[in-house]
């Protein structure tokens, strides 16, 4: 294949995951890499490279769609991100020294991991009315603009859902993804913040985590720009796409065939992993 | 609870950072896309090397070589350009922040977005734990 061809089908690939993640929530990063590695037959390094940037392009496209709808908490991103930024930088020191194949098994687990809470249908966060002192000290509690005013919630269990925001930074150096589905996880499940205020506030905090490993990728040769650049627009022009068809569309079907598509991947990847072909 | 009033210069706050955020992706990428058309028509029909690591040239690696590669009028310098404005535009967003919480006098915010600025500047320049 010669280059021309290639960014073709790399931009092709970039466009389908930006679509395909825009429209079912699962960031695009996490179907780049197996797609590029599996599929294409790229190199895991480059591969994760790549989707690393584009998952820096597919945040701040979004943010800046979000964050006029008011629903994100600067603080409690910001608070957050001190734990996601210092796991990135450990999970890309991490990568830079396991084995590749340790690396796509991994990698393999979180697909399955994200096809499976793709499916299960989100527990309603409970009623909040006690508060959490360290969620006061902190000045994490606020509200959101709903029709009727401003509706004020609590932040709780601040220590947990720092322990899971380390490891959601940690996944997403080592693996080259924006792990959001665990960020959400933090929020929703354990700190119990409001569904909307949790998947923007995550979503804001993507790119700046992506973007604490991304140094030590490019200073070691693993962003390569004529793979980034079809990546990035082609997911740029993916998502923006998405969020034009979103709204009137019945995505329930579409998530459970992008659940299956994963699930082969996935089952790929650890396949390769263990042969030793990555 | 956080006064209404904090709430309503946060939002403004927001939508400040958000045109930000887009203004720094169309930028990056009408960059990448210049590049990307200069890389192809130049180098768009020798054949691909992805299949084994090797690593980028010294010359997209630092911030000052991609700049001095791109000045050259080179693709894949352009494109790196690109890249790394693209990288820029989340590390640029926790400055404003830094600024925006130091106008509210929020102390311990401008404490806060000092480490990640801090933990994103010890990656950027090439810190490894």
């Amino acid at each position: 294949m010669n280059i021309l061809e290639l960014t073709g089908v790399v931009f092709g690939g970039a466009l389908l995951a930006g679509l395909i993640g825009s429209l079912t929530g699962l960031g695009g990063g996490l179907i780049l890499t197996p797609l590029l590695t599996v599929v294409l037959g790229v190199d895991i390094h480059y591969a994760i490279g790549a989707a690393l940037v584009s998952v820096i392009a597919t945040s701040c496209g979004a943010a800046s769609a979000y964050v006029k709808e008011g629903f994100s908490n600067i603080r409690l991103g910001m608070f957050m991100e001190v734990a996601t930024t210092t796991g990135a930088l450990i999970g890309a020191s991490l990568a830079l020294r396991v084995s590749t194949a340790a690396i796509a098994e991994l990698f393999g687990a979180v697909l399955l991991y994200s096809a499976a809470a793709s499916l299960w249908p989100r527990a309603k966060s409970a009623a909040t009315e006690s508060a959490d002192a360290a969620a006061m000290s902190l000045e994490l509690d606020s509200g959101y603009p709903t029709a009727t005013g401003i509706a004020s919630y609590h932040v709780h269990h601040v220590l947990g859902g720092t322990g899971v925001m380390l490891g959601a930074g940690m996944l997403s150096g080592l693996l080259g993804i924006g792990s959001g589905a665990f960020k959400v996880i933090a929020f929703d499940k354990v700190m119990r913040v409001p569904f909307k205020v949790s998947t923007t506030t995550s979503n804001f905090m993507i790119g700046v985590t992506a973007a604490a490993s991304v140094g030590l990728y490019l200073q070691r040769g693993y962003i390569d720009p004529g793979l980034g650049m079809p990546v990035v627009l082609g997911v740029l022009c993916g998502s923006f796409l998405g969020a034009r068809m979103l709204p009137g569309m019945k995505t329930s079907l579409l998530r459970h065939v992008f659940a299956i598509v994963i699930v082969v991947l996935a089952i790929e990847m650890i396949l390769h992993g263990l042969k030793g072909t990555v | 609870m956080r006064h209404f009033q904090t709430i309503l210069s946060d939002r403004r706050l927001e939508a400040i950072i958000g045109n930000l955020l887009r203004a720094g992706v169309v930028i990056a990428a009408t960059i990448m896309s210049i590049g990307g058309v200069i890389y192809l028509a130049h180098s768009g029909e020798s054949l691909a090397h992805y299949r084994v690591f090797q690593g980028e040239p010294a010359d997209l690696r630092h911030v000052k070589a991609v700049l001095s590669d791109a000045s050259s009028g080179h693709g894949p310098g352009i494109m790196q350009l690109g890249l790394l404005l693209l990288i820029a535009t989340p590390v640029a967003r926790v400055a404003f922040s830094l600024a925006a919480f130091a106008v509210q006098r929020d102390r311990l915010y401008v404490v806060v977005t000092l480490v990640v600025l801090g933990v994103l500047t010890f990656s950027l320049a090439g810190g490894q734990l």
